[in-house]
């Protein structure tokens, strides 16, 4: 498939905001157990706009995918069959929770809403923070299952695509609130590079295990079935045409297979491997760690948009098997 | 119900690309607007098209044989393409069967595209929206049209008579009979698509001819050949002279 930069952006950004998300939540539900140092609420205020901007920089990249995006509204339309028209009807749903927790935190306005056994409170930014948490892990499936449920494409067509899409997006968020936590210098550094280095090390496992899974694919269509001719040796003559077209364009990269391996590597050091050398240093410095994890973070991301290039760049459509030769 | 559809027989098919030209230029004199055609007479130029034939060489040299492939929508029973559309753009009609696109409701996101086996759906670049092959249906059911006119424009231009449209469910209908009759079978069946548009494949003609059935077997004494000859002024119809 053609990797298009709308979509790369699309879901690297939100990914790193719902994870961002997720992190600003676990942080508040360890603070409330006695776990972790409670840090101000201006932290959750802060982290829940960075949230809000890559969750809306990604919106605003998708537009650039539709043809016709003043009509992106209708979009919500299908919901009960298509995984986009879920996505589209989440995203802005969990950006409204995550603008509520931040405005509740901003202006500290958190009125116990009840009382549990034990005399535990139920508090307005946890019950926010809850759902946020649900509708963040809603999103990640419905961005994946626009993928992993087209069974053509059989590299996507997998359980696989929306784990690493939830563990990706959650390691580049943690990450992210590891820099933001060194910066706001709140004490939460070893808790959440901890977390961030747990969950870009599940993401790898995860990842190589795709990569293992797609490289060892069968396809299921051949030219044989292509064209119902059941004969060893068919070879395409000419595809109708000599110019390009729509079909040419959308489901081929159009790079060499030496540039798909690079990139590989690019994105399994890149998101990988540095940001855990870098997280685990910045656990074990002395000095303000808040420039070594913003570069983790930054090198995370950069990583994501090539594994994100490499995702759709891998995925071979059986549509190609009819356009292998121009004449 | 109805399922209206093309029947394509390869063994009739020469790949004069009739059908791309014409499917084209009804298609593009349509209420919906012209199919785009960019740098027709550029270096690069690109354009959308419903219909293709492609070209296979089956076998290796010397024994190949050249398949010419007309490919347009199946028209499938079970569209994957329409449940992935978000605005409902994408739908299957059910009345006959046809799967269209509502070009005031499509948003261009490509989904249906990424979501079809077949490569048989295109984003007009000028319009941007997803087209696709419509079965002619602004003319199928034309009243304007003589009735023998209404039929899809591949169709009508096919010099061979290699496209044959009609209705597959009943079991009447000429493609149902073609289907039938002459091992018509569907395109990448393992996705479980079920087009409604089926290929007819290749076939051997082959008339295996006796030596008694070019000379009379009942006619022991060549009695035919013993006729005197006409004249050559005289006239030479069959009922008249014996050649």
């Amino acid at each position: 498939m053609h990797p298009a930069f709308s979509v790369l952006f699309l879901t690297t950004l939100i990914g790193a905001g719902q994870g961002l998300f997720l992190a600003l939540f676990s942080v508040e539900a360890y603070g409330e157990l006695g776990l972790v140092p409670a840090p101000g609420s201006d932290f959750f205020a802060i982290g829940s706009l960075l949230s809000l901007v890559l969750l809306g920089l990604g919106l605003f990249a998708s537009f650039f995918h539709l043809g016709r995006p003043e009509r992106a509204w209708r979009t919500a339309t299908k919901w009960r069959t298509s995984w986009l028209s879920r996505e589209v009807i989440v995203l802005p749903a969990f950006m409204g929770v995550v603008f509520l927790y931040g405005l509740a935190h901003w202006l500290q306005f958190n009125p116990p809403l009840g009382v549990l056994p034990g005399d535990n409170f139920v508090l307005l930014t946890v019950l926010l923070g809850i759902l946020g948490t649900l509708l963040a892990f809603a999103l990640f499936v419905s961005t994946a299952m626009i993928y992993a449920a087209v069974k053509f494409l059989q590299e996507w067509h997998s359980p696989l695509t929306v784990v690493n899409y939830t563990l990706l997006g959650a390691a580049s968020g943690f990450t992210l609130a590891t820099a933001l936590a060194a910066w706001a210098d709140t004490g939460l550094v070893p808790f959440l590079a901890g977390w961030a280095i747990i969950l870009t090390l599940l993401g790898l496992a995860s990842r190589i295990a795709s990569l293992v899974r797609n490289a060892r694919i069968q396809p299921k269509s051949t030219l044989q079935t292509a064209i119902g001719v059941k004969h060893p040796a068919i070879q395409q003559k000419s595809q109708g045409f000599m110019g390009g077209s729509f079909n040419t364009r959308e489901f081929f990269h159009h790079r060499s297979p030496g540039f798909l391996r690079a990139m590989k590597w690019i994105f399994l050091i890149s998101a990988f491997a540095i940001p855990t050398l870098l997280l685990a240093l910045a656990m074990a410095m002395t000095v303000d760690p808040t420039n070594v994890l913003i570069a983790a973070f930054v090198i995370q991301y950069l990583g994501l948009l090539a594994e994100r290039w490499f995702f759709f760049a891998q995925a071979n459509h059986p549509q190609n098997l009819y356009y292998q030769s121009v004449s | 119900m109805t399922q209206l559809a093309l029947v394509i027989d390869l063994n009739v098919c020469v790949g004069c690309q009739a059908c791309v030209t014409s499917c084209k230029e009804w298609n593009t004199s349509g209420d919906a607007g012209p199919l785009v055609d960019m740098n027709p007479y550029g270096a690069d130029p690109t354009g959308t098209f419903f219909n293709r034939v492609q070209t296979f060489e089956v076998g290796e040299f010397p024994n190949t044989e050249t398949v010419h492939f007309p490919k347009s929508c199946l028209h499938c029973e079970e569209p994957p393409c329409v449940p992935v559309c978000p605005t409902g753009a994408s739908y299957k009609r059910k009345e006959d069967g046809i799967v269209l696109v509502d070009y005031d409701k499509c948003i261009g996101c490509k989904y249906c595209s990424w979501a079809c086996p077949y490569g048989v759906r295109e984003v007009d670049a000028q319009r941007r929206v997803m087209t696709k092959c419509t079965l002619c249906v602004d003319r199928i059911y034309d009243q304007n049209l003589p009735e023998w006119d209404r039929k899809p424009a591949c169709v009508r231009a096919c010099p061979t008579n290699a496209r044959l449209y009609g209705d597959i469910h009943d079991p009447n209908s000429v493609v149902s009979q073609a289907i039938r009759e002459n091992g018509g079978y569907q395109l990448m069946p393992e996705w479980g698509t079920k087009p409604a548009n089926h290929y007819l494949p290749r076939r051997k003609t082959r008339i295996t001819v006796r030596e008694d059935e070019l000379e009379r077997a009942d006619n022991p004494l060549k009695i035919d050949s013993q006729l005197p000859k006409p004249d050559r002024d005289e006239p030479s119809l069959d009922d008249v002279t014996s050649w």
